[in-house]
């Protein structure tokens, strides 16, 4: 049963990211701008659900790993990222690799410890 | 944009995080430590393979449904972050560093090769 929540999450997840990557970018864009936008997103998304919303309100495990593992999990991507950079690498664009790669992990982190400190504001408040 | 391709990213979709909850399940089930594992190596084998698919010229809807939609959602972002955080907040410096080397260092290298072995079957 949870196989198919997760996998009816992910498929939810999959094509936004697509659908996203598509209206908002161009294909053609020399930054993979689309990748870094739903990773970005994601990682604060899942930080602020798995402390927040999720357990505020008792939803069932089942939902939760749905939600958390399936959608966002599904929404957000590593391979598409290794892949990108190292084909900036190969291309020799090696100032937007690093650039890539930096705003990955730090703008990653930050979204993530934003995601927390939401939740932190959300009790006090 | 075709609805076609939405359609079969989502599909993928379904099959790639159906089989990251199935190995991520498998590996820390066999593989009991305090760290991460499990998703490092998902991320790791999505890099690799991606990177095979890329390099070995898969377009249009093969691609949609193995690369972007398949592979896509087997590897995750979010969850890598989010380990990765947690590791911060209990001050476990080394593993932390040990993560992020190990994730984004692997993973590029492995997409690197990734990519020369497919160009291979070209």
């Amino acid at each position: 049963m949870v196989y198919i929540l997760v996998g009816a999450a992910g498929f939810l997840g999959a094509s936004l990211r697509y659908s996203m990557g598509v209206f908002l970018f161009q294909e053609s864009a020399v930054f993979p701008f689309a990748t870094l936008t739903v990773n970005l997103l994601g990682s604060f998304l899942l930080a602020w659900l798995t402390t927040g919303l999720m357990v505020r309100f008792s939803l069932p495990a089942h939902l939760k790993t749905a939600l958390g593992t399936g959608f966002v999990g599904s929404f957000t991507t590593f391979s598409t990222l290794s892949v990108e950079t190292a084909a900036l690498f190969l291309d020799g664009k090696t100032a937007l690799a690093v650039l890539y790669i930096a705003a990955s992990i730090f703008g990653g982190l930050w979204m993530s410890r934003l995601g927390f400190q939401v939740r932190k504001g959300e009790e006090t408040g | 944009m075709s609805s076609f391709h939405v359609l079969l990213v989502g599909i993928g979709g379904f099959f790639g995080a159906i089989s990251r909850l199935w190995v991520s399940q498998f590996i820390s089930k066999r593989f009991v430590s305090g760290f991460p594992a499990a998703t490092l190596i998902i991320n790791l084998m999505g890099s690799l393979l991606l990177g095979i698919m890329v390099g070995s010229g898969i377009k249009g809807s093969l691609f949609m449904l193995l690369g972007t939609g398949f592979m896509g959602a087997f590897t995750t972002f979010s969850t890598f972050k989010l380990e990765a955080i947690q590791l911060q907040f209990d001050k476990r410096k080394k593993d932390f560093i040990l993560y992020n080397i190990l994730g984004y260092g692997g993973g590029i290298l492995l997409a690197f090769l990734g990519i020369e072995l497919g160009s291979l079957f070209r």
